[in-house]
């Protein structure tokens, strides 16, 4: 992941309501702060004080926050707005002047493409994206990369192609059983899209933890219109050219390693305690024949009435003399 | 409030957080009680209250507050609340004189508007007494609901700016809290209120979800309630948490029991 993620030009990174994809961007604009690169964020979603939480400071005094959240459409008319409103400051970043490698993030892509006209969003990315040499000439143009996050469910079918052409990946974020997923999609120049899934998940302090595989195979027999780059198809690179579906459901059974625990979200208590477990095997049941319910029997006390059976046969019986019913061992 | 719905929540009125957006929204079913939830939680924890009702009139609230143990006409005559009744001001737009905007102005524009007006109102209402002795804890907005904006002809991304800058001023700045009623419209195909939903979804912090059950209508069981704890910003020690419960909705309260676990089937 990290190797596609690195290189310059844009990635979008696709979240949606359940798995969410802020704390991958900022995961991954850590990774950047830490590589030395300046980050220039452009936040529109959440105000700056949220937005910083869980940097260290040697990375926050690397973030370069613009603050689009506080004002965006400048009702308060305070004056405090950035000019031009976000497309003014998007495209202000287009023009910085920092030398060295930049990281540009949009957080969201999702805000700016319900308020900006979509064509003048993509050429602003395109802008943003495209390598260019600093004002000044001399130095070799410096590779810039442009994290977008952006929020699927929000657009249709059209924004969202016009964006997964323009990127150069794509991360589209899903999960199982409470892991998340990366299913990238990365194209480079010249050669065939390729495809990866990967799992991950982010700890605390904004470090990226990558895992193996999933952590459980949920389905052992895949159904048959399982797309090629499902869920249990572990860390493979592929190469995809035109679309082909390989015949992935060989999927590989994973041995469970990790038992779903049934009992762990339930209303009520399904296990015993010490004096609880003692009490249910000192209990002695009604019906179980014991020693005591013997010597008991064999001994009959004044208290215990023995069971008599007094029968009257009224005129519908059929007392058969040659076969008397006393002899029956009752 | 409900001790129940506190309890699966865990929070009570004391040690409730501060600066979160809680989206409710209902599908197949009506998801109002939740409403009355929330603010009689928020009058009991002695919080500020902005009540934005476009849906029904001050009485019914108030009736089912009595229910729940808060006088909402006691609130509104001591400051606590501030209640815009939508449904009586919204005539009032078209008989006012016009020099000084209402908060409904946008029922009065024929272009497309925007709810600053309104967001003007709520803050006003919400903002700290000058004299910075604070009667109250932390300010609480409610809308009932959102939907209806888009009905009345506003566009989602009007009312999403709306909510955002509500959140800005009441969320981020004051440390407040603000509560949302959405309506899912499920196999209609609205795409107004699907943007307004998922996007919304995207800033919680909590959704409640309430949805009618499956398989249709029970006498014993009301509906379903989905419970997912966001965060937005911050990856947490464990991964969002997600809870389902069955519900059934009695004179003044409502039983909450795991699916399947009613005790009319038990």
């Amino acid at each position: 992941m990290e190797s596609v993620v690195a290189q310059a030009g844009l990635v979008l990174l696709r979240d949606s309501v359940e798995w969410e994809g802020r704390s991958l961007l900022k995961a991954l604009i850590k990774k950047s702060a830490l590589c030395g690169e300046r980050v220039h964020i452009l936040g529109c979603e959440v105000s700056e004080d949220e937005f910083r939480e869980g940097f260290d400071a040697s990375v926050n005094s690397r973030l370069i926050y613009h603050d689009v959240f506080r004002d965006p459409l400048n009702w308060s008319q305070s004056g405090e707005a950035l000019p031009g409103g976000p497309l003014g400051a998007l495209q202000a970043m287009c023009r910085r002047t920092d030398p060295g490698p930049v990281t540009i993030a949009l957080d969201s892509l999702s805000w700016l493409l319900l308020h900006l006209p979509c064509p003048a969003l993509c050429q602003a990315l395109c802008a943003l994206s495209q390598q260019h040499s600093c004002p000044g000439g001399g130095s070799p143009a410096e590779p810039v990369r442009v994290l977008c996050l952006l929020h699927e469910e929000l657009h249709g079918p059209g924004p969202l192609g016009a964006l997964s052409s323009l990127a150069q990946a794509e991360v589209i974020l899903s999960g199982t059983m409470g892991q998340a997923s990366a299913h990238i999609l990365s194209r480079r120049p010249q050669q065939h899209p390729t495809r990866q899934t990967q799992w991950f998940s982010i700890l605390p302090d904004l470090s990226l933890d990558l895992q193996g595989g999933p952590p459980l195979e949920s389905q052992p027999h895949p159904e048959p219109h399982t797309p090629p780059v499902s869920k249990g198809a572990g860390a493979r690179t592929r190469e995809c050219g035109g679309g082909v579906r390989d015949s992935s459901h060989e999927q590989r059974k994973h041995p469970l390693d990790l038992q779903v625990d049934p009992t762990a979200h339930m209303t009520f208590n399904l296990h015993l305690s010490e004096s609880e477990r003692a009490a249910k095997d000192s209990l002695t049941l009604p019906f179980q024949f014991s020693s005591e319910k013997q010597q008991a029997l064999l001994r009959p006390g004044p208290r215990q009435a023995t069971g008599r059976i007094f029968y009257e046969p009224d005129a519908y019986d059929d007392l058969d003399q040659e076969d008397p019913d006393d002899d029956l061992d009752v | 409030m409900y001790p129940e719905l506190n309890n699966l929540l865990n929070t009570t009125p004391d040690r409730a957080e501060q600066g979160k957006l809680t989206l409710l929204c209902d599908a197949k079913t009506d998801g109002s009680f939740l409403v009355h939830h929330f603010l009689s939680f928020y009058l009991k924890a002695n919080c500020k209250v902005c009540f934005v009702a476009l849906v029904q009139s001050f009485s019914h609230y108030n009736i089912v507050g009595r229910k729940l143990g808060v006088s909402l006409t006691a609130a509104r005559e001591c400051g606590q609340l501030v209640f815009l009744e939508g449904l009586k001001s919204s005539v009032d737009v078209f008989f006012r004189a016009q020099a000084e905007p209402h908060p409904l102005q946008f029922l009065r524009e024929a272009d497309v508007g925007n709810l600053q007006p309104l967001y003007e109102f709520i803050r006003e209402a919400l903002k700290p007494m000058e004299d910075g002795q604070a009667a109250w804890r932390y300010p609480v907005l409610l809308v009932d609901d959102l939907s209806v904006l888009l009905s009345l002809g506003l566009g989602a991304v009007a009312v999403l700016d709306f909510m955002h800058y509500c959140r800005v001023a009441v969320c981020w700045e004051q440390k407040g809290n603000i509560v949302a009623l959405v309506h899912d419209s499920g196999d209609a195909e609205d795409e107004e209120n699907d943007i307004l939903l998922n996007g919304l979804s995207h800033q919680s912090h909590l959704i409640l979800r309430a949805e009618g059950l499956a398989t249709g209508f029970c006498r014993d069981v009301h509906g379903q309630l989905k419970i997912l704890w966001r965060t937005p910003s911050q990856p947490a020690a464990q991964r969002d948490r997600s809870l389902t419960y069955q519900y059934k909705i009695q004179d003044k309260s409502v039983s909450f029991f795991a699916k399947g676990m009613s005790p009319a089937v038990l």
